[in-house]
């Protein structure tokens, strides 16, 4: 039985090594090649490893575009998810802790969010009108907006498992409702909210689709459509094009590896139920 | 005189303020300017003309076909994947953890990035997946520049990238089964097969609903896969709906283009909405 356990798992080791893992070896080698060499497409081992000469021509590409990329990229993700972390356990500590007919309402309203894709012509329109559109805290209003039903889920279901004796314990000893929340309540909920972290700066910095549509420009470049972009560029320099998925596929390998229980955590957050 | 709540409304009013001026406003515009013959310059009303148009142009007509068509393949393959890896992989196999986090890693990938990586390793003649066929006698096809076959190798690589998250639901799933069921299964005399049918698939079933709604989701909104691998092409041969409405937006025919966000609306929820019910009820009666 013992050693069937161990077959079983050699046997899944290669299959998954196969599917899973080479085509993250392939972006590696070929991402040290020259052009010449990376143009075969294949498995070789680089015969001149040029790392870093890639790297830095890639960076170099279109007048430094990666920097200000990473840059606007980086400016979206943490303007959204902090605005999303204040707003959504704003929204599910209210609606957790009084239910009536409006809150019951607002929660079905938000959750619409989650199924309905957005209108995009009509989203440009409205930017447009509020003169939102092509700026950075447009696109950061944008990804609240999306992402507010899965926060709101997350945050709501947690607040559930936090007793109201402590809210009317801070009430009694005179705190307002806002101290309550942010003094008493917020605190309580970093597990909850480093998995909102987590899992949405990952969904914000891969979103590719909503920068294309409303964020168009060059001084508005996105690391997801510098890599688009790239790929017409690069068409004759192909270890520039795997250097460049190599850089985008690094940041989600970090936070994967130091936040994996909390990504797990939110991912199957609302799977089972019963 | 009636108290005043310690969870006052005005709490949610910064949240709320930006979903409906940014999601609810957009998407009730929607229904009117898809009626509309709209572009950079003037919306005029047009009637129903965009929807006529949408369901009598055999490319237009294509691109929901091939929608329905994604995103039932995927939605089964990752259901069907999902479960029979978290089996795999809750079954004390050597080396399980790793071979979860590998499994998922892809989950958390940039889309772009998958694209363009399978693009190249699809490639003709010289993409890894033929050169690796080539060595045990097989003519690999041309899987993006086959018109019949383009959407399908895109949906092999979108099953690449999502089976991870099923394949983790199911696990959190099959967590919750009590090792009672498969004791007193085993005494009554059940075999491995049995017991998986009689006892896993029935038991996992709330799980089963969240992949197989989820997947459906995704799989009819998808966009930057296919436009990062095909971009609808050979010809038409590939496009969704996503992709055409971006390709019309792109040509300035917005009211075309958000008709085709309308329909995609009604299609999630003609296709969500008895699911959902029949999903509901199944668990009810088990």
């Amino acid at each position: 039985m013992k050693r069937r356990q161990y077959v079983i798992g050699a046997v899944s080791f290669a299959v998954a090594f196969v599917i899973f893992v080479i085509p993250f070896i392939f972006v590696v080698i070929n991402a040290m090649k020259s052009a010449a060499e990376s143009a075969r497409l294949d498995f070789r081992l680089p015969q001149k490893w040029q790392f870093w000469q890639n790297l830095t021509d890639v960076v170099q590409a279109r007048d430094y575009m990666l920097l200000l990329a990473y840059f606007n990229s980086t400016v979206i993700t943490v303007g959204a998810v902090t605005l999303l972390v204040i707003f959504g356990a704003l929204v599910g500590y209210v609606l957790q802790r009084r239910p009536s007919r409006f809150s019951s309402f607002v929660y079905a309203f938000v959750l619409t969010g989650l199924m309905i894709p957005p209108a995009v012509v009509p989203t440009i329109w409205v930017l447009q009108e509020i003169n939102l559109f092509k700026t950075l805290h447009g696109m950061i209003l944008i990804q609240v907006a999306y992402g507010l039903g899965f926060t709101v889920l997350l945050y709501r279901a947690f607040i559930a498992s936090i007793p109201r004796d402590l809210d009317e314990a801070a009430i009694v000893d005179g705190a307002r409702p806002l101290q309550v929340f942010f003094r008493v309540i917020l605190p309580l909920l970093e597990p909850v909210t480093v998995t909102v972290i987590v899992v949405q700066s990952i969904a914000i910095f891969n979103d590719f689709t909503h920068p294309l549509y409303y964020l168009p420009g060059r001084e508005n470049v996105t690391v997801q459509l510098t890599l688009y972009n790239f790929q017409s560029q690069f068409v004759s320099q192909m270890n520039l094009l795997f250097m460049n998925i190599l850089l985008v596929t690094i940041p989600p390998l970090i936070v994967f590896i130091f936040f994996n229980r909390q990504i797990v955590a939110g991912m199957t957050s609302g799977a089972v139920k019963g | 005189m009636k108290r005043k709540s310690h969870y006052p409304y005005w709490f949610m009013l910064p949240a709320i303020s930006v979903f409906f001026v940014l999601f609810i406003v957009p998407t009730l515009a929607s229904l009117y300017f898809s009626l509309t013959i709209w572009d950079p310059f003037e919306a005029r009303f047009s009637g129903f003309e965009n929807y006529v148009q949408f369901f009598s142009e055999p490319f237009l007509v294509r691109g929901v076909v091939n929608t329905v068509g994604f995103a039932i393949v995927t939605c089964v393959l990752k259901t069907i994947l999902g479960l029979l890896l978290a089996v795999l992989l809750t079954s004390g196999v050597w080396g399980q953890g790793l071979l979860r986090s590998i499994v998922f890693f892809p989950v958390l990938v940039s889309t772009i990035g998958v694209g363009l990586l399978f693009q190249e390793m699809m490639h003709p003649t010289q993409g890894a997946i033929n050169v690796a066929l080539s060595w045990i006698g097989i003519n690999g096809p041309g899987w993006l520049t086959n018109p019949s076959l383009a959407l399908f190798s895109v949906a092999l690589v979108d099953v690449w990238r999502g089976v991870g998250l099923a394949t983790l639901i199911y696990i959190a799933g099959l967590a919750t089964i009590s090792p009672d069921y498969y004791e007193a299964a085993r005494i009554d005399g059940a075999t491995r097969l049995q017991q998986f049918w009689r006892v896993t698939v029935p038991l996992v079933w709330p799980a089963t609903t969240t992949v197989v709604m989820l997947s459906l989701i995704s799989g009819l909104r998808l966009f930057d896969l296919v436009w990062a691998m095909t971009r609808g092409g050979p010809g038409f041969s590939s496009d969704v709906l996503a992709s055409v409405i971006y390709k019309q937006y792109q040509s300035g025919f917005w009211g075309l283009s958000t008709a085709g966000n309308v329909i995609l609306f009604i299609m999630i929820a003609v296709i969500i909405a008895p699911l959902t019910y029949w999903f509901n009820k199944r668990e009810v009666e088990s």
